[in-house]
């Protein structure tokens, strides 16, 4: 009996070694542990045995099963890898091909620009608000200290649609509009960003524009002052425009804040060594700003004795082209889909 | 205004060493913007020569061959002007001398050799309108005594160099030569020297032959004086390069002089022939419809809103704009009255915005000092005096009804510093004001400030927080933050978050002009809406303000199309513009336009259609909040869409706006939605909360019904909610079929229903019993089939 167990689990390697599917595997399995196979014909003969050769004959077709059982599994195991890899094989794709093109959208350039802002500004306690684009002669001029006939209204060409209406030539209209509507009159800390409108179109002039204005007013006893605006500029400029940039001041003249600047930054081009940018300047016109007129208060309900501020006004378009380096501000308004597709992506923040 | 360096230095000495370019920047520097600095010749290498010999070029029946000589040199020169002779006094340019238009190469013309040229005036690069007809025909002949060898732009004192001026509205004072002083005083420290008023006066008085009558109160001061005796002639050279220099063409002594004194003083002057003007000057307003044929021989019609000069009834002048010209100074006039005088600055300015703009208008304007209009006539008399042999009357006729003190204002160092933000002690502020020319005394920190009539634009004491942050220099002044109480600051995230929602779906954000034309704006607006026009536009195609952002995106398509980008599938969020019940308002809207692929796969692309466009719309509606809330309802189409491809979309019931198809009239394969923001955003959307999620498994059951093609979708998913209940609890169409299994007039449609309840696993009974009541209605309600499956 021994030499047939012997001979069983020689004759089983040999057959294994001609196994090439599960199935044949699994017939296999079923011929040698089933109950028709040799171990279960030995173990039956098993009875006539003594007690000692009955406990050596067992021991020995013990192990013949587990082995029988070990060699099964690990040649499955094999198999069915075998067969997996296989598939794997013929399922492999060139991944090199396109991928289906799922639509990609993009903000336009000013409005990346103005989330921007508008983000800096909230992080800074700053509301941002708006107003009509169609105003009153009123709030776009004369309660900004322009009255009817004065020459400053030059500066600033106007469609009107009426006698009394006109596209609002500068978002400051909204200062007027603010101050106005706060019932009780507090401490205000804005920035408008709007379109604005002025009757010229010419290679650095469109009829349509945008500016940003921005409007603090405080208690007199805070002291906001010159210095506190040219603070606020620059964390402006460093921000949308570049860390190292020095602001430069030119007194000017608006009739809404007095004194008035126009503001230069440092060329972000050249680094203000001069360039064609800056027209070999070294510097860059950014912004309009200044203290804000005690007329101005007066007229909007804000009493010049009690209340003073700063206010300040960039073009949004200037500040767009000159984050991106756009070259033409026509550029913008033509909604080229290859240049509109250039904004597809998140900016550095 | 255009600054000559050698006219302002009449009255405050520049050093030498100081480059224009630094004189415009340091003007700059305190508030004055320049367009341009440069010499006003802008040509080297010159030199006076004398022609010794002239022959005529042997290959050329125009050309001379002449030896010019230059004092160092005597220099063989081809030249082609007719007027090239022996004996004459040259302007040689010599070889590598840059003029404004060419560089002087050695050459050789038609065989002969030519180091140089002889230049014209006009080679100089003088204005077009300042050329005679000699200076442009011919080389320039220089007199007699110009001497060979030297520089010609010297000898013919037009060494000078210029900065043209960009000056903000409210420095009025700076249109003067002495106001430009002033200011350079301030900067470099320097005094301004007085001007010249001194003249003798002849044994006859003003007085006994003329009056004036002023019988408006736009004009608030009048000056008139006579002179006779005047011999007209050519202004001596400095007059005439100074005029130049700022842009005024030169005419006669008279006419120059009235220019000159314009310049230096700002005080615009007028000249009448007394002999023409009779014995009376009036200032009135016109009578409506006067006519007057101003000095550029225009005929000109007038209004009551217009100022005018007249003699007895007849206008003969435009107050502040323009002289007439049945007095105009001409070569025979012998004696003349000058006007110096203030007219309204607001009337000036209509009358010229109307009529011309003028060098005399735009001081008008701006306002001026009426000190100035007595020093701008005596200054006029010293000049024809000197320059025109004129005599001069006694006395001078005057109205005056302007003030002449000096304000004065109260300041405190406190003051100062707190706007400015600075630490300036007293003395250095009193610095300023002493630089400025205004008079100051300090009691203390408090300041008393005399600012001189000449500075208009200076009233309160901001005016002179400016002056002094101006002067001691805006650079010096360190930013710093603001200290600000603590606020939270708020916007508009909605807008923000529409953006981001179309940009996730693949749309790309445009940005259009407000401005069409009104017949175009027309098509697309709201039927009990008027459009709003522009009462100046700039052209006929851009008249109106659109309502419709429409017309706008199909532009941005077309202009892609032409470029052979076909896949547009953009928005933009702007304002439409309306008129109503003669009101003005406007409305926020957004509207989409989509046309091309719109999903691409290798092989397999999907063009964009109504059902794509409305997944967009629907996304968005989703994402705000209005799920259940919206409908497309088809009723009251506009007639640029589809009839059969479009819908309104209503919100609550109300129409928020429209999507569809564009009428194929309008263009073709174009689908838009538009949707009135105000409108839509008005219906509020409650707090996301969250709502309980059924743990027991759903029940999916599929089915297909044939309907009539005319039925709606909509209708029947209506029937299967009513029917299925709170334990239907999803619906989706998964399939559409027509074909030749159902009949012509028919479809198919196929829904997947999901039933599921909070509290219990659903039991086969259950679901059947609801799925055959669902079928049952839709048979009964909309006349559908079951389809087998």
């Amino acid at each position: 009996m021994k030499e047939e167990i012997k001979k069983v689990k020689e004759e089983l390697v040999e057959k294994l070694k001609n196994v090439n599917s599960v199935k044949e595997l699994n017939d296999l399995k079923v011929e040698y542990l089933g109950k028709k196979g040799p171990i279960t014909e030995i173990s039956s003969r098993m009875r006539d045995l003594s007690s000692d050769e009955k406990k050596e004959v067992g021991i020995l077709l013990n192990d013949l099963r587990n082995e029988a059982n070990t060699l099964f599994d690990d040649l499955k195991n094999k198999l069915e890898s075998e067969a997996l890899n296989k598939k794997l094989e013929s399922e492999k794709i060139d991944i090199s091909l396109p991928a289906t093109k799922i639509k990609r959208g993009s903000k336009h350039p000013m409005s990346l620009t103005i989330e921007a802002i508008e983000d800096l500004f909230v992080s800074m306690g700053y509301d941002v608000v708006s107003g009509p684009e169609l105003e009153s002669d009123e709030y776009c001029f004369e309660r900004l200290n322009l009255p009817k006939g004065h020459p400053a209204r030059d500066m600033q060409d106007s469609f009107y649609i009426t006698d009394e209406y006109l596209l609002r030539t500068q978002t400051s209209s909204v200062q007027a509009r603010y101050m106005m509507s706060q019932d009780e009159k507090k401490t205000i800390r804005i920035i408008v960003p709007g379109k604005t409108y002025r009757r010229e179109d010419d290679a650095t002039h469109a009829p349509q524009f945008s500016q940003i204005e921005g409007l603090v007013i405080d208690k007199k006893e805070n002291n906001v002052s010159l210095a506190d605006l040219k603070g606020t500029l620059e964390i402006f400029a460093r921000k949308m425009l570049g860390e190292n940039l020095e602001l430069r001041f030119r007194p000017s003249y608006f009739p809404f804040t007095e004194p008035s600047y126009e503001v230069d930054v440092t060329c972000f081009k050249c680094g203000g060594k001069g360039c064609s940018l800056c027209k070999q300047t070294g510097w860059i016109e950014v912004f309009a700003a200044g203290m804000v007129h005690p007329n101005v208060l007066r007229m909007n309900g804000y009493d010049p004795d009690v209340w003073g501020g700063f206010a300040f006004g960039p073009g949004w378009d200037r500040i767009t082209m000159f984050r991106y380096g756009i070259p033409d501000i026509r550029l913008m308004y033509q909604n080229d889909i290859r240049f509109l597709s250039e904004f597809d992506r998140k900016d550095e923040d | 205004m255009i600054l000559s360096r050698k006219f302002v230095s009449d009255y405050v000495s520049l050093d030498e060493n100081l480059s224009i370019k630094q004189i415009a920047e340091d003007m700059t520097r305190v508030g004055n913007e320049y367009d341009k600095c440069q010499k006003l010749i802008e040509a080297d290498n010159l030199v006076i020569g004398k022609i010794i010999a002239c022959e005529n070029h042997p290959d050329s029946d125009h050309l001379h061959v002449c030896r010019v000589d230059v004092g160092s040199d005597i220099l063989q020169i081809v030249c082609g002007a007719p007027n090239a002779r022996v004996g004459i006094k040259v302007i040689v340019a010599k070889v590598g001398a840059n003029l404004p238009e060419i560089t002087i190469k050695k050459s050789t013309i038609r065989g002969v050799e030519s180091n140089g040229m002889m230049c014209s005036i006009k080679e100089l690069g003088l204005e077009h309108k300042f050329l005679k007809k000699e200076d442009i025909e011919g080389i320039a002949e220089l007199p007699d005594d110009a001497k060979v060898g030297e520089d010609p732009i010297k000898y013919l004192e037009l060494d000078d160099e210029i900065i043209d001026f960009e000056l903000t509205a409210n420095r009025g004072d700076l249109l003067s030569v002495l106001g430009l002083a002033y200011e350079l005083g301030a900067i470099y420290d320097k005094k301004v020297k007085d001007i010249d008023l001194s003249y003798k006066e002849i044994n006859k008085d003003i007085n006994d032959e003329f009056s004036i009558d002023v019988q408006t109160d736009n004009c608030k001061l009048l000056l008139t004086k006579k002179v006779s005796d005047l011999v007209i002639k050519e202004s001596p050279a400095f007059i005439k390069n100074r005029l130049m220099a700022c842009g005024i063409r030169p005419i006669n002594n008279v006419v120059d002089i009235s220019n000159y004194v314009m310049l230096e003083t700002g005080q615009p002057l007028h000249f009448y022939d007394a002999n023409l003007l009779g014995n009376k000057l009036v200032v009135r307003m016109a009578k409506p419809g006067e006519h007057l044929t101003t000095l550029d021989n225009i005929e000109r019609v007038l209004d009551e809103n217009d100022i005018v000069i007249s003699k007895e009834d007849e206008a003969v002048g435009l107050a502040g704009v323009m002289g007439g010209l049945s007095t105009e100074v001409e070569e025979n006039t012998k004696s003349i009255i000058i006007e110096s005088a203030i007219f309204d600055s607001i009337k000036v300015r209509k009358t010229s915005k109307k009529i011309l703009r003028s060098e005399a208008s735009n001081r008008f304007e701006k306002g001026l000092d009426p000190k100035r209009t007595y020093m701008a006539i005596n200054r006029a008399c010293h000049l024809l005096e000197k320059y025109a042999d004129a005599k001069i009357y006694q006395g001078m006729l005057s109205y005056d009804k302007t003030v002449k003190d000096d304000k004065v204002i109260d300041i405190t160092v406190q003051n100062i510093n707190n706007v400015l933000g600075t630490e300036l002690d007293v003395a250095t502020i009193m610095n300023v004001f002493s630089k400025l020319g205004f008079k100051s005394i300090n009691n203390g920190d408090n300041i008393k400030v005399e600012v001189p009539t000449r500075r208009i634009d200076i009233s309160i004491k901001e005016d002179l927080i400016e002056e002094v942050g101006r002067i001691y220099g805006i650079n010096n002044i360190k930013g710093k933050l603001p200290k600000l109480s603590i606020k939270q600051g708020s916007y508009d995230k909605t807008t923000r978050q529409i953006r981001q929602k179309l940009v996730d779906l693949g749309l790309n954000e445009v940005l259009t002009q407000i401005f069409l034309n009104d017949e175009v704006a027309y098509k697309y607006c709201d039927k009990d809406y008027e459009i709003v026009k522009l009462l100046d536009p700039l052209s006929v195609e851009k008249n109106a303000l659109r309502y419709s952002l429409i017309p706008s995106l199909l532009k941005v398509y077309e202009y892609n199309k032409d470029r052979n980008l076909k896949d547009i599938t953009i928005f933009e969020m702007a304002k439409g513009f309306y008129k109503k019940d003669s009101k003005f308002g406007e409305d926020n809207k957004l509207c989409i336009l989509m046309t091309g692929d719109y999903y691409l796969e290798l092989g397999n692309k999907k063009s964009v259609d109504f059902y794509i466009i409305k997944g967009i719309v629907e996304e968005l509606l989703h994402f705000l909040g209005y799920d259940n809330r919206y409908s497309f309802v088809i009723n009251d189409i506009p007639s640029y869409l589809h009839p059969g491809q479009s819908a309104n979309i209503n919100v609550n019931g109300k129409n928020i706006g429209i999507i569809g198809k564009l009428h194929p009239n309008v263009a073709k394969n174009i689908y838009v939605a538009e949707i009135n923001l105000d409108n839509l955003l008005e219906n509020r959307v409650s707090r996301l909360k969250y709502k309980d999620i059924s743990k027991y498994p759903s029940v999916v059951k599929d089915l297909a019904f044939i309907v009539n093609k005319d039925v709606s979708n909509e209708d029947i998913i209506k029937v299967i909610k009513k029917s299925g209940g709170k334990l239907l609890t999803n619906i989706e169409v998964f399939d559409l079929y027509t074909g030749e299994n159902v009949g012509k007039d028919e479809k198919s449609i196929a829904y997947s229903l999901t039933f599921s309840d909070m509290t219990k696993t659903l039991s086969d009974e259950e679901v059947m019993t609801i799925f055959n009541k669902i079928i049952l209605d839709v048979e009964n309600k909309i006349g559908a089939k079951l389809r087998d499956k």
